[in-house]
């Protein structure tokens, strides 16, 4: 069993949880996630680990509630146990002095870049981060991240603050700036990595985005998770879940991640990010 | 032989659900014997002098002796001889492959009506398990030797069973949620009740087996790691990514890999879906491209999940169905199609990326092929289309990928199986032990228990002498 520490509405429909995992906090690494289940009954969740303290043993996740394990994941509390926490899954981000990295972060994603934009920057990479969301209100963790970049950048589709638009303004900052990055992070749902391999392709750099299929084990047992990149069959949970997005098919993808729609409608009572961006 | 007996070659049927019954609910499908029908059937063993049947079976269990037992009524008896050689009789008296083993080596067999060894074994079993107090036997002296089994298929439990009772002192870990590998997530409910492995489980933890889920090694803990903590590592890590048939559409939604799917219906809980959350979807027309033990369990379980039409698409014939007989007939008298001498070309989705149609060829049978099977081969012009909203794909798997990739120096071939010395289960990384399907590839739960047996074998050898 493993304890929670900490569960917070970071921003509205975003959760921060804290669990005990000592194990898995002194080796995990960043890019990679977990896997956990609220209970017995419960379905394999996985989530991308947005930070960690080898010292007090802990993980911190950051999720969306956007169905029923995100829903019961959200109603537990401090103090409280959940029987599942399984990882660290998936490769590792690679991590090296690329030069100017700029790091793209919407909904959770903005949490789980946090220990790559961390690593990069004590390879002394010049890191740029952007933020992304529909409102200003839904941005977080900016504090957290300013000691580890040069620059910060906000965009919000209402125009709340920093730049108003969508990921496709990155484009026209990095322009503005002259900034000329050598590599790209995304991390978000599904349509945000998307939009962003389209956009930022002309670059000719790799857009490096974190995937974020539908799982069931984790371990490369089942297959659930297959995606199309460069015409290859890869698996997300263990090719994975970082990825060049200029090579991945996302049109598979984004309808591959539609799979249970109609059975979980029942369960479902209001929807997530994704859908309404979509 | 006894030759005075008179030779009985009325083999005992087990009752079994009625097929229009047990198509529409997850229960198991054979009932199982009565005590009468297990003692008439016991006594139709001929107690050979020389008993063939044992030859047939990999872990070699002494079988004359349970079936006198159980023809002479002492069930506790017959179930202690089984345990001595097999720590799972209630799981292999299910599953076993009997008419290639044992039963296919039984003197009746030439007769056409061999001794029904694997029922007479389920039923020794579950008579322990009716009496409510399984016998717990004494392990010896610890040795204070620690090992550590990962994966905790068959192959895992026995080696973990094996080593504990020896008085090693033994940590199981399993990746998932749940310990029993395809046992637990792979073959369905109506086949092998989960409560049946999860007894064992517990039978196994009472011995004193520390089991530890949702441990991944390779990921949270190298094999190095682990080597440093314990004596001596077994790796049960058994089957991993299934194969496709590298045809278009196969990532449409709606087709699946059977590991996918069985995993959702039997570790999830997916047939109790809403009330376990893991969904699975209803469909109507189902096809399973396979011919194996595998396709037969998934196209049993479409059938259960309310499926209307069920089809096996296979590419050969009817006789080159490579799963079990038995289970051949059990689908067929649930209704499932066999659309055989098939071959899917490619699946057609909608705009939305669901399935509709696969595109398929008719086949027709060649000379036979290196595996001695009549090789198929496409009919020119055949091409025909079958309306379907699920696809399962279940060809086959690649070995479990993770302990491979986290230890290079670990010898492998080139399919990604481990590669060991057959007599010994070593692996070419010392102190590290292997069996079940990551040696062999696909294999059955009794071939995985007894490279199970060998490798406790020869790890018990090394930890009394220099572990
Ligand atoms: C490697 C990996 C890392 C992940 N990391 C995180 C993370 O750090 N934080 C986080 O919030 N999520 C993360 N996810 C996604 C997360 O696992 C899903 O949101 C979660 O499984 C949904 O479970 P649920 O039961 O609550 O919803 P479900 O009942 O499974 O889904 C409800 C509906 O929402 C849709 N949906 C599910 N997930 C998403 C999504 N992410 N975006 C848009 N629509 C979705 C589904 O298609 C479905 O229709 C990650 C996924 C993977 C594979
Ligand atoms: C649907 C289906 C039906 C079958 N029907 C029959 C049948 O009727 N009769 C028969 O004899 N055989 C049958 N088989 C085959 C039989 O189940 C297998 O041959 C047998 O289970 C192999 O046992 P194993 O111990 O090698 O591995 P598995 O049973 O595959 O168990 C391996 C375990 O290791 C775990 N694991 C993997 N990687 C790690 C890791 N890194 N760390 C920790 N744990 C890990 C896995 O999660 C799994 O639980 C069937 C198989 C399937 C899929
Ligand atoms: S373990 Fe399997 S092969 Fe051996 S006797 Fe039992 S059913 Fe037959
Ligand atoms: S099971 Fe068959 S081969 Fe074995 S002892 Fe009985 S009659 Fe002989
Ligand atoms: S989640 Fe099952 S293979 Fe990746």
């Amino acid at each position: 069993m493993f304890k929670i520490t900490e569960r917070r509405m970071i921003v509205p429909n975003l959760q921060l949880m804290t669990l005990q995992a000592p194990e898995i906090a002194q080796v995990i690494e960043p890019g990679q996630f977990i896997i956990v289940r609220a209970d017995p009954d419960a379905e394999r969740l996985p989530l991308s680990v947005a930070d960690w303290d080898r010292d007090a043993g802990t993980l911190t996740v950051i999720f969306m509630e956007v169905g029923a394990s995100t829903r019961r994941m959200a109603a537990m509390n401090p103090g409280e146990f959940i029987p599942t926490v399984a990882g660290p899954l998936g490769k590792a981000t690679e991590i090296e002095n690329f030069g100017t990295v700029a790091c793209i972060g919407g909904c959770y994603g903005i949490g789980s870049l946090l220990p790559a934009i961390r690593a990069l920057h004590e390879k002394g990479n010049r890191v740029i981060v952007f933020m992304e969301a529909r409102s200003r209100y839904l941005l977080y963790w900016q504090e957290r991240l300013a000691p580890y970049c040069q620059r910060f950048f906000s965009i919000t589709r209402d125009g709340s603050t920093g730049s108003k638009g969508h990921a496709g303004r990155v484009n026209d900052i990095l322009r503005e700036e002259a900034i000329q990055p050598q590599r790209f992070m995304v991390n978000g749902c599904t349509f945000l990595l998307s939009k962003a391999s389209r956009e930022l392709a002309h670059y000719n750099v790799p857009v490096i985005v974190s995937l974020n299929p539908i799982m069931i084990d984790g371990t490369g047992m089942c297959g659930v998770c297959r995606v199309s990149v460069d015409g290859r069959t890869q698996f997300a949970c263990v090719d994975g879940p970082d990825f060049d997005g200029r090579l991945v098919d996302w049109d598979e993808l984004l309808k591959r991640r539609q799979q249970y729609m109609n059975e979980e409608a029942f369960l479902v009572h209001d929807s997530g990010c994704g859908r309404s961006e979509r | 032989m006894n030759e005075a007996k008179k030779l009985d070659l009325q083999r005992q049927d087990m009752p079994k659900q009625p097929p229009h019954i047990r198509r529409s609910n997850f229960k198991e499908v054979a009932l199982g014997y009565t005590p009468a029908l297990a003692i008439r059937e016991a006594q139709r063993c001929l107690q050979c002098k020389k008993p063939f049947c044992m030859e047939g079976c990999p872990v070699e269990i002494d079988i004359p002796s349970f079936i006198h037992k159980i023809a002479v009524e002492d069930y506790a008896a017959a179930i202690r001889i089984l345990k001595q050689k097999n720590c799972l009789p209630a799981i292999c008296g299910r599953v076993c492959p009997q008419e290639e083993q044992c039963e296919s080596k039984c003197i009746l067999n030439r007769k056409g009506a061999p001794v029904a060894i694997g029922r007479l074994e389920r039923f020794a079993a579950e008579w322990e398990a009716a009496q409510d107090r399984v016998e717990i036997p004494r392990a010896a002296a610890t040795t204070g030797k620690k090992v550590a089994v990962v994966g905790s298929g068959p192959a895992g439990i026995t080696v973990a069973g094996d080593l504990v009772l020896l008085g090693h002192e033994v940590t199981l870990f399993e990746a998932l949620h749940e310990a029993g590998g395809v046992l637990t997530y792979g073959i369905p409910e109506f086949r092998l009740p989960k409560a049946v492995v999860r007894r064992e489980i517990k039978y196994l933890q009472a011995l004193g087996v520390r089991l530890v889920t949702d441990y991944v090694i390779g990921k949270i803990k190298s094999l190095d790691r682990l080597l440093e903590q314990f004596n001596a590592v077994f790796v049960g890590t058994g089957a991993g990514l299934p194969w496709f048939l590298n045809i278009p559409g196969e990532n449409l939604n709606g087709v699946y890999s059977a590991n996918e799917y069985l995993t959702r219906m039997n570790l999830m809980a997916g047939f109790r879906f809403p009330e376990s959350a893991t969904p699975v979807s209803k469909h109507k027309r189902v096809a399973v491209v396979g011919g194996g033990n595998v396709a037969m369990d998934c196209a049993r379980t479409a059938l259960r999940r309310g499926a209307e039409e069920v089809h096996i698409i296979y590419r050969r014939s009817r006789n080159e169905l490579p799963a079990r007989l038995e289970e051949v007939e059990n689908a067929e008298e649930e209704g499932v199609i066999f659309t055989l001498l098939t071959l899917p070309l490619r699946l057609i989705g909608d705009a939305k990326g669901w399935l509709q149609e696969i595109e398929c060829q008719q086949m027709k049978l060649g000379e036979a092929d290196a595996s001695g099977r009549r090789r198929p081969i496409p009919v020119a012009g055949s091409e025909f289309r079958l309306p379907m909203d699920a696809c399962i794909i279940a060809v086959g798997n690649s070995p479990n990928p993770l302990i491979p990739k986290s230890s290079p120096d670990l010898e492998t071939s080139d399919k990604g199986t481990i590669r060991v010395d057959e007599k010994s289960g070593k692996t070419s990384k010392v102190r590290v032990w292997a069996g079940g399907d990551i040696v062999t590839g696909a294999a059955t739960v009794i071939l995985a228990m007894g490279a199970g047996r060998i490798a406790a074998r020869s790890m018990h050898e090394f930890l009394v002498r220099e572990g």
